[in-house]
C-alpha cells in the first residue's frame, strides 16, 4: 500500500483530476513554475502546460474572482490562496460573490470551483501566516468547507472538492504537509460532509480536525493506560457538518470535548456545544468541554505559540475533567 | 454656463444602417421608459429597497450591445437595468424581478441590483463596486482556453477605477492577454461625490497605460461613436490581442439612488447634458437623414410606453415566492 506525505497526496489529487477532466485548470501565486511555496504542486505545469497551470500576479481578489467567472462559464478552476491568512484579501469575492452567485441569480449558475489554502500554526510563521480560517467562512451559507487531516483525506477530499458542482474551500494544514500515511491505490474520490471516527471508545467523545485530531489521538493513547476509553472524531468537513456522527458518539459516551486550533468565540466548537445542548442533552452525563485558543493569537516566539495552541496536555486534562477523574 | 468637453472619436464613425439605428432608438426608449416607470413604482412603494437608474446613460449600454455577438458575456453594475435590457432581457422579467416575483429573471432573489440572465450572456449585475471586473476576467479566461472567439465585457462606473479590483483585473487581463473589454461609464459622480474630489485625473482612460492596455476616452452620448469604438476593441480582443479600456463620458440625470436628489450638481450642468441626450442625438441624426419624423418618433415612444405598462400590469398578477423557495438555489444538487 503506497505511503505518501500529505503534500504528495495533494499534488496527486490535483494531477489525477486534471487528467480526468480537461476543464480543470489550476492557478495561484507561484504554483506553476515554482511548484508552490509549500511545494505542493511541482511538475503540474510541465505535465499540463502553461495554459492549464498558471502563475498569477499577487492579486488575490482578481484571481479568486476570475475563478468564479471561469467556473460559471464552463471551466472547473482550482485556485490556490497560499496562506489562509490571505483569504480576507479576497473576502468580497468569496463571501459576496462566490457563495451567493447561484442563489442571487435564482439558480442560473453552477459554481464548480475549489479554493485551496494552507492554514494552521505550530511552525513559527507568526501572527499573519498561521491562522485557521474556517470560522471566518462558516458564517456564510453557500460554501462547502473541507479540512483534511491525513494524507488519504487530503487526496480523496480534494478530488471530491474538485468534482463538486459547488464552491468548496479546502483548508490544508501546513503543519501536516510532511505527515506520512497510507493512501490506498483505490482511494478515489471521497464524499464531502462525512466525519470519521478515527478511534473508538466508550467514555468520552473528542471532536476535532487536522492537527487537533492528531493531538487528541495522543491524549487518548495516554488515557487508555488509565482505563479511559476515548472516542476521537475527525470532522474532515465543516460545511456541511456531519452532526449525526457526533450525536451518535455522544449517545454512546455521554461526554463531549471539542478541540479547536482557533479562538473561542464564534466558532464551530460553539456550534457543536449548541448541537449537544439542543439535540443531545439527554445523552450528556457531563458539561461539554471546549479546548481552544481562548483569546490568544498565534505568536512568533515558540513558547508563546506553544501556549496558544491546544497541547496534548491541555486536551488530556480536559478529557480527564469531563470524565470526572483527576 | 456649463461647457461639456466632447471627446473626439479615435476611429472613423460611419452612420449605422437604418435598421440598426431604429433598433438602437427603440432600445434606448425602452430603457428610458422602463426606468421612468421603475422610479414611479418606487415612489409609489410598489417596489422595495433601493434602485439606481441610468437615465441619460442609455447610449453606452445600447451602443455596446449593438456590437456584441451570441456567446459574448457581460458583467455589470447595480446601475444595470440598461445593460440588461440592451442585451435583450424582457421588460416583464425585469419588472417582475423588481417586484420580487417568482417570474422575475432571478426568481425574485436578486432584485434591482442583480439583474442576471445567463441565456443572453448577462452573467450578473453586481452590488459591490468593482467586484464584477475579476468575474469578467474569469469569463474571458474560459473564452480564451476554449477558443470560443467570444469576448467578455464588464461595465463599471468612474468611481470603480479607485478600487483595488479594477487595478488587479486590468493587470491580470493584460498579462494573460484575455479578451476583455473594460467599459467605464464615467457619469462624473461616484455616488454623491464629483469625480474631481476623489480622483486626481480627468480622463480615466490614462489609467490603462500602466497595464499596457489601450485606453480610449469616448463620447458615450453618441450611440454610433460608442458602437464604432467598441467594435475596434472587440475585434482586437477576438483576434487575441488582449483587453481594451474604454472610458465612456456620460451623465446620469437622476441621483445616485432612490433618495438622492443630486444637490451637489453645479447649476446648469444637468441642462447642458440634456442637450446631449443619447436618444435626442440619434433622433436628430435620423430626422436629418430622412429616416424618421417627429410623428414616427412619438409613435415609437408611445409603443415603448404601452409595452412597459403591459409588463407592469402582468407582473402585478404574478405570484410571489413561497417558503418552498427559501432554501433552494443555494447549492446545486446533483
Amino acid at each position: 500500500m503506497p505511503v505518501l506525505t500529505y503534500r504528495e497526496a495533494v499534488r496527486n489529487a490535483l494531477a489525477d483530476e486534471m487528467r480526468a477532466d480537461e476543464n480543470v485548470v489550476f492557478f495561484g501565486e507561484d504554483v506553476a513554475a515554482a511548484g508552490g511555496v509549500f511545494k505542493t504542486t511541482p511538475g503540474l505545469q510541465e505535465e499540463f502546460g502553461s495554459k492549464r497551470v498558471r502563475d498569477t500576479p499577487i492579486s488575490e481578489e482578481a484571481f479568486i474572482g476570475a475563478a468564479l467567472g471561469a467556473a460559471i462559464t464552463g471551466l472547473r478552476p482550482v485556485a490556490e490562496l497560499m496562506f489562509a491568512d490571505f483569504i480576507p484579501v479576497a473576502m468580497d469575492q468569496i463571501v459576496n460573490q462566490i457563495a451567493k452567485y447561484r442563489y442571487m441569480s435564482g439558480g442560473q449558475f453552477m459554481v464548480p470551483l475549489t479554493i485551496r489554502s494552507a492554514q494552521g500554526g505550530g511552525v513559527g510563521f507568526g501572527t499573519q501566516h498561521s491562522q485557521t480560517a474556517e470560522n471566518w467562512l462558516l458564517n456564510t451559507p453557500g460554501l462547502k468547507i473541507v479540512l483534511p487531516g491525513t494524507p488519504v483525506d487530503a487526496y480523496g477530499l480534494l478530488r471530491g472538492a474538485i468534482r463538486e458542482n459547488n464552491p468548496v474551500i479546502v483548508l490544508e494544514h501546513k503543519g501536516l504537509y510532511n505527515l506520512k500515511g497510507e493512501v490506498p491505490d483505490d482511494t478515489g474520490v471521497l464524499e464531502l460532509g462525512k466525519a470519521k471516527v478515527v478511534r473508538a471508545g466508550r467514555h468520552v467523545t473528542v471532536v476535532g480536525a487536522q492537527l487537533m485530531v492528531h493531538r487528541a489521538l495522543e491524549a487518548a493513547e495516554t488515557l487508555a493506560k488509565d482505563g479511559i476509553e476515548v472516542e476521537v472524531i475527525d470532522l474532515r468537513t465543516l460545511a456541511p457538518l456531519d452532526t449525526a456522527t457526533v450525536l451518535e458518539s455522544i449517545k454512546k459516551t455521554g461526554r463531549l470535548v471539542v478541540v479547536e486550533e482557533a479562538p473561542h468565540t464564534s466558532s464551530w466548537g460553539g456550534d457543536l456545544a449548541s448541537l449537544a445542548a439542543d439535540e443531545g442533552i439527554y445523552y450528556l452525563d457531563a458539561p461539554v468541554k471546549r479546548v481552544n485558543m481562548g483569546r490568544a493569537m498565534f505568536a512568533y516566539s515558540e513558547p508563546l505559540e506553544t501556549l496558544a495552541i491546544p497541547s496534548v496536555e491541555r486536551i488530556t486534562a480536559a478529557i480527564r475533567e469531563t470524565a470526572y477523574t483527576q | 454656463m456649463v461647457v461639456i468637453n466632447i471627446p473626439q472619436p479615435t476611429v472613423s464613425v460611419t452612420p449605422l444602417d437604418v435598421d440598426t439605428r431604429m433598433t438602437a432608438l427603440r432600445k434606448m426608449l425602452e430603457i428610458r421608459l422602463t426606468e421612468e416607470k421603475i422610479q414611479e413604482m418606487f415612489l409609489a412603494n410598489l417596489i422595495r429597497g433601493t434602485t439606481h437608474l441610468c437615465i441619460g446613460q442609455e447610449g453606452v449600454s445600447t451602443g455596446v450591445a449593438s456590437a456584441l455577438r451570441k456567446g459574448d458575456t457581460v458583467t455589470c453594475t447595480y446601475r444595470g437595468h440598461g445593460h440588461a435590457l440592451a442585451l435583450g432581457m424582457s421588460v416583464k422579467a425585469m419588472i417582475a424581478e423588481m417586484m420580487g416575483k417568482t417570474s422575475g429573471c432571478c426568481k425574485g432573489k436578486g432584485g434591482s441590483m442583480h439583474m442576471t440572465d445567463a441565456s443572453i450572456g448577462l452573467l450578473g449585475a453586481n452590488a459591490i463596486v468593482g467586484a464584477q471586473l475579476p468575474i469578467a476576467v474569469g469569463a474571458a479566461l474560459t473564452a480564451s482556453m476554449k477558443n470560443t472567439g467570444a469576448i467578455s465585457v464588464t461595465f463599471f462606473g468612474d468611481a470603480a477605477t479607485n478600487i483595488g479590483a479594477f487595478h488587479e483585473s486590468l493587470n491580470l487581463a493584460s498579462v494573460w492577454k484575455l479578451p476583455v473589454i473594460f467599459v467605464c461609464e464615467n457619469n462624473r459622480y461616484g455616488e454623491y461625490s464629483p469625480q474631481h474630489w476623489t480622483t486626481p485625473v480627468e480622463n480615466l482612460s490614462v489609467r490603462a497605460a500602466s497595464y499596457n492596455i489601450p485606453g480610449v476616452t469616448v463620447d458615450g452620448q453618441d450611440v454610433e461613436t460608442v458602437h464604432a469604438e467598441f467594435k475596434v476593441a472587440a475585434e482586437r480582443a477576438r483576434a487575441g490581442e488582449g483587453p481594451t479600456f474604454l472610458e465612456m463620458k456620460t451623465y446620469r440625470y437622476l441621483g445616485h439612488s432612490r433618495t438622492d436628489t443630486g444637490p451637489y450638481r453645479p447649476p446648469g450642468e444637468l441642462d447642458a447634458w440634456k442637450e446631449r441626450d443619447p436618444i435626442l442625438l440619434l433622433k436628430v441624426k435620423m430626422i436629418a437623414d430622412g429616416q424618421l419624423d417627429e410623428v414616427e418618433f412619438g409613435e415609437l415612444r408611445d409603443a415603448a410606453e404601452r409595452h412597459v405598462a403591459e409588463a407592469v400590469e402582468w407582473a402585478k398578477q404574478e405570484p410571489y415566492p413561497t417558503e418552498a423557495d427559501l432554501l433552494t438555489d443555494i447549492f446545486y444538487e446533483g
